[in-house]
């Protein structure tokens, strides 16, 4: 080993409590970057897999009845390569023990062989036995919610008669990988499970022996998807077709297509905040921690080292740095990064399996950004402290040139003892250097505010949503478009408060060539229940004659505004395509919907009064009877409690907020504390001298201690207010860049984050100097007296 | 101020011993040395390079403790002294000149000294004490700006402006050139003289001595010998 790399590797050990610093802001940047990238990769690599292994099909339609004759016609169409039928049939389901109302959703399996389209991937147990008749295997999320085993047993209720049920095996299905009930907006796994069941049983009990309502295929080679849709819309426009679609508008996928945009932006959001203020702090501590080593310099060039020796000599030493926080990084992210993907999979999505992986491109990036920062900020202070002569370089660069601060030449100076007159004056000196260190605390306060931005912003989005717009208890939708009467009937039922009828009409709307496949709601336009909001959240009066979008709806996706004439293809009936003008706009941070007045809906489809589903209030505790007596009504098939959706939300996409925000808040911490540690370090290091010469002259270590700490603190404190604002901008970068359907996070920021900010800052820099003050205690006063640096 | 009483002697040493364990040798720096310095002396401590004059300096100014032995200032046992009573002994008592007179950067001439006027109990303006050094036109320089004799000037006002009972210097003038070195201890013998304060001058330069009451030479960590000087010259006399 050469002399030279012996003296990196004791400085290395001699800096260890600043490398570890240091390491530690990398290690906070990488890691959320690893963990992030890692799981969104890993849940689109699993999906692609799952999707291939168990054949998810391409193309769906659902109808009202077709006999299974036209099969052959279907699958002869020109594109499609392979084409199921089967039956599919909403359920109510009873579950013992538990009183809250449960939707299921039926399908058939074929009675001899194996599906070809859509396999189930079986997790315990087996599948139904071929013409068994109360067989059925449940979807894993349903089964685990309620603890079922093979051979328990729950009842159905199918057309309005109970079947009782026996589990055979528990299973997940590319179709159901994520799970919602119609109408709700977040997974339950209580209170709606996917079941499968033999054909001829499940035909035999909804009445659709020898017919089918429900197709899936997949495309041949070269078949382009439209095409096959508009074929197959047209052969099933005779049997109440209510539109074929393509994956991009299935249901479970375009959620998990949505999540993982969404995680994409996250990921990518997040890393560039971490890795970009990461790399900025390291930037800034080593250029310092380089300037500290002029004499250093100066003593190589002065035994003949040449530029690039001594350049190399120093990049060395961060690069070492550097990789040993690259290393860390990668590892806690991976760590997390697992954990997180588990988090994903038992509270959303459902995997067979889970690919773990963690891409190559993603550490080099990672270590290519890292190493990038570390050699500039070093390459800097090389440059600067090599340029000197060396005899110049070996004197310390003392004394430095100070004036006295504005604030002393106002006149404030009397108000200002002589310490505090050095704090203000070793400030004033290096303006750049203290902007610096200020800059460099407040990303650390900013990133600690976006790591746990979020909690707030979900309880905000949930009481926008839930206790101000959709206010009802309980939503129950029909069977089928019922006569408004119905609502009459509900409204006597004991219990029941009040009832808003509903509307809801599947549709594609158009605008230009812009287009988004959904329902439009009609709703009523003074409703008490389910209201729309405008931009200050307040309620609105719907006009007639004409439809309010949800604002990204409107703005992102349609790219319509107000006065603008919609185009509206109905999905159902006669599939009427009308004209409708968009008189509003309305603020809404979950999902998006288009809204009408119930009455004008139903004049849009030449129909009378009509609902397809009701809002309830219900006077407290008469739930559970309640739902017992909806229970036995045939015409009623599906309800959504809102506590339920309340608390079922939380218990899913919360639990991964709350992961990731636990996660990235002990990665800010970690760069918080990295930043301050090290500000204060150099600071020592470059007023060591000074403070010990204080001593001598009988400065107690109190005394010097305000000397030193006093900058730090003032500087922490300017930093706190700055760190406010840049938390603020980093937080409306996220939700600029967070807009999906799914949902559109609001700007609040809670008085919590803005405590979380500070106190990180305020804690580390309160550690850091205790450890100054251990370190003050140990000053070496004999030291100044003979030496000059 | 020194207090006036029979007693001339502000430090009185007995078998000073310092052993240093650097790494794995020991490096016996004093190795019994007895000494009394009496109060309005000017005592230069003159010896090569490792024949432990600063670690007797630094052991009398309370930055050190020895070995063995005992050093007693006025009644006050140094020896075993806390380390908040040996701050306190030298912020009241001891005022330290050093070779590269430590200035803090950041403040001008008279505020350097004010930092230690502030902090003690009877002390001169800082303007006086500038002007005693000859400085009394360069109160709001800072450092930066002021020469390397001025700077020592500086740092010498900063060590008397306490009234300290003692004054301290090690190698005030090795830093400087030998015309400016003259001016800076022509200011030493002024305060010496002037306020009566012991002034203890550790030096390796044979020429300074010439402007001692008494000289103590050192050599290898023991006294090789001490000799009064009755024939004291002026520091402007002195050339090296």
């Amino acid at each position: 080993m050469k002399t030279l790399d012996r003296k990196l590797l004791r400085d290395l050990w001699h800096l260890r409590g600043q490398v570890l610093a240091i390491a530690a802001v990398i290690m906070g940047g990488v890691a959320t970057m690893v963990m992030s990238l890692s799981t969104y990769d890993s849940l689109v690599t699993t999906r692609d897999r799952f999707y291939g292994e168990y054949r998810f099909a391409e193309v769906f339609a659902t109808l009202k009845r077709a006999p299974e004759t036209l099969t052959e016609r279907l699958a002869a169409l020109p594109g499609v390569e392979h084409l199921e039928t089967r039956v599919r049939a909403g359920v109510k389901l009873e579950v013992a023990g538990f009183s809250d109302p449960i939707t299921g959703l039926l399908l058939s399996l074929p009675d001899v062989g194996e599906a070809q389209l859509n396999r189930l991937h079986l997790k315990r147990g087996r599948t139904v036995q071929a013409w068994s008749t109360d067989e059925v295997v449940l979807s894993d999320t349903f089964a685990d919610a309620h603890g079922f085993q093979p051979g328990d047993t729950l009842s159905a209720i199918i057309n309005g008669r109970r079947k009782t049920l026996t589990v055979v095996g528990v299973a997940v299905s590319p179709e159901y990988v994520y799970q919602i009930a119609p109408g709700s907006m977040f997974p339950d796994f209580k209170r709606y499970g996917v079941l499968w069941m033999g054909r001829h049983a499940l035909a035999a009990a909804y009445d659709m022996e020898g017919a089918f309502n429900q197709l899936s295929l997949t495309l041949a080679r070269d078949a382009h998807e439209q095409d096959v849709i508009d074929r197959v819309d047209a052969v099933l426009a005779d049997y109440g077709g209510t539109g074929a679609y393509g994956r991009e508008n299935q249901f479970s996928n375009r959620f998990l297509s949505e999540e993982l945009k969404q995680l994409k932006t996250m990921a990518t959001i997040f890393s560039a905040i971490f890795l970009g203020v990461a790399a900025f702090l390291l930037n800034v501590v080593l250029s310092r921690l380089i300037a500290l080593q002029r004499d250093q310099i100066a003593i190589l060039k002065a035994f003949g080292y040449g530029y690039l020796a001594i350049g190399a000599h120093f990049v060395k030493l961060v690069l070492l740095m550097a990789v040993l926080g690259v290393a860390a990084g990668v590892a806690l992210g991976g760590w997390f990064g697992q954990g997180l993907s588990n988090v994903y999979t038992e509270t959303t999505f459902r995997f067979p399996y889970l690919d773990y992986r963690i891409d190559l491109r993603v550490i080099l990036i990672a270590l290519a950004v890292s190493c990038l920062a570390a050699v500039s900020g070093t390459l800097y202070s090389v440059v600067r402290a090599a340029r000197l002569p060396p005899a110049e370089g070996m004197r310390p660069e003392m004394p430095a040139t100070y004036r006295t601060t504005l604030v002393e030449r106002i006149g404030l100076q009397r108000w200002f003892a002589t310490p505090t007159r050095m704090i203000l004056r070793h400030i004033g000196r290096r303006p750049l250097k203290s902007l610096l260190t200020v800059l460099g605390i407040a990303c650390a306060c900013g990133l600690m505010m976006v790591g746990n931005y979020q909690k707030g912003a979900i309880d905000f989005m949930v009481d926008v949503q839930f206790r101000q717009a959709s206010r009802e208890d309980l939503a129950l939708t029909f069977i089928e478009p019922t006569s408004g009467r119905a609502l009459h009937e509900l409204a006597a039922l004991p219990g029941v408060d009040f009832v808003e009828g509903f509307r809801d009409v599947p549709a594609i709307l158009r605008f230009g060539h812009h287009h988004y496949r959904s329902a439009v709601f009609g709703i009523q336009p003074q409703g008490q229940l389910h209201r729309s909001l405008d931009h200050r959240l307040q309620p609105v009066a719907l006009q007639p004659g004409g439809v309010v979008l949800t604002d990204h709806l409107a703005t992102n996706i349609l790219h319509v505004k107000p006065g603008d004439m919609l185009t509206v293809e109905v999905l159902e009936g006669s599939r009427p395509v009308r004209q409708v003008p968009v008189l509003g706009i309305t603020k809404q941070y979950l999902g998006v919907s288009a809204y009408m007045q119930q009455d004008s809906l139903n004049a849009l489809m030449r129909e009378g009064s009509t609902v397809t589903g009701a809002y309830l209030a219900l006077q407290p505790g008469a739930e559970a009877a309640l739902y017992a007596r909806l229970h036995e009504r045939p015409r009623v098939l599906g309800m959504v409690a809102n506590a339920a959706a309340i608390q079922s939300f939380y218990a899913t996409i919360g639990e991964f907020i709350l992961f990731y925000t636990l996660v990235s808040t002990l990665l800010a911490g970690a760069i918080g504390f990295g930043v301050v540690y090290n500000s204060a370090r150099i600071a020592l290091s470059e007023r060591g001298r000074e403070l010990a010469s204080l001593r001598v002259l009988g400065f107690s270590r109190g005394e010097i201690a305000y000397i030193l700490l006093g900058e730090l603190a003032l500087l922490t404190l300017v930093a706190i207010p700055v760190g406010f604002l840049v938390g603020v901008g980093l937080v409306g970068i996220l939700v600029v860049a967070f807009q999906s359907e799914l949902y559109r996070l609001p700007l609040i920021l809670t008085p919590e984050n803005y405590a979380m900010g500070a106190s990180v800052v305020i804690v580390s820099a309160l550690l850091s100097g205790l450890l100054l003050w251990r370190r003050l205690g140990r000053l070496d006063l004999v030291a100044v007296l003979k030496t000059r640096e | 101020m020194p207090p006036d009483n029979a007693d001339p002697a502000i430090f009185v040493a007995h078998g000073l011993t310092k052993v240093y364990r650097m790494g794995e040798v020991e490096v016996h720096a004093l190795r019994g040395i007895d000494l009394t310095l009496n109060r309005g002396e000017l005592v230069v401590l003159l010896g090569p390079s490792g024949s432990g004059k600063s670690t007797l300096l630094n052991i009398l100014g309370g930055l050190d403790a020895p070995t063995g032995g005992e050093v007693r200032y006025l009644d006050h046992m140094l020896t075993g002294a806390s380390e908040a009573e040996l701050t306190r002994f030298r912020r009241e008592h001891v005022g330290f000149v050093f070779q590269f007179y430590n200035l803090i950067p950041s403040l001008t001439a008279r505020e350097n000294v004010a930092a230690v006027t502030e902090i003690a109990a009877a002390p001169m303006r800082p303007e006086d004490a500038l002007g005693l050094v000859g400085l009394g036109n360069r109160l709001d320089h800072f450092p930066a700006q002021l020469s390397g004799g001025e700077q020592q000037r500086v740092a010498i006002a900063r060590a008397v402006a306490k009234n300290p009972a003692v004054l301290l210097c090690d190698e005030p003038t090795g830093a400087l050139d030998s015309a400016t070195g003259v001016v800076v201890l022509e200011v030493l013998e002024k305060v010496n003289r002037e306020l009566g304060t012991l002034t203890v001058l550790i030096t390796h330069n044979a020429g300074i001595a010439d402007m001692a009451d008494r000289v103590i030479r050192l050599s290898d960590g023991m006294i090789a010998d001490i000799h009064a000087n009755p024939a004291k010259k002026a520091a402007r006399e002195l050339a090296w």
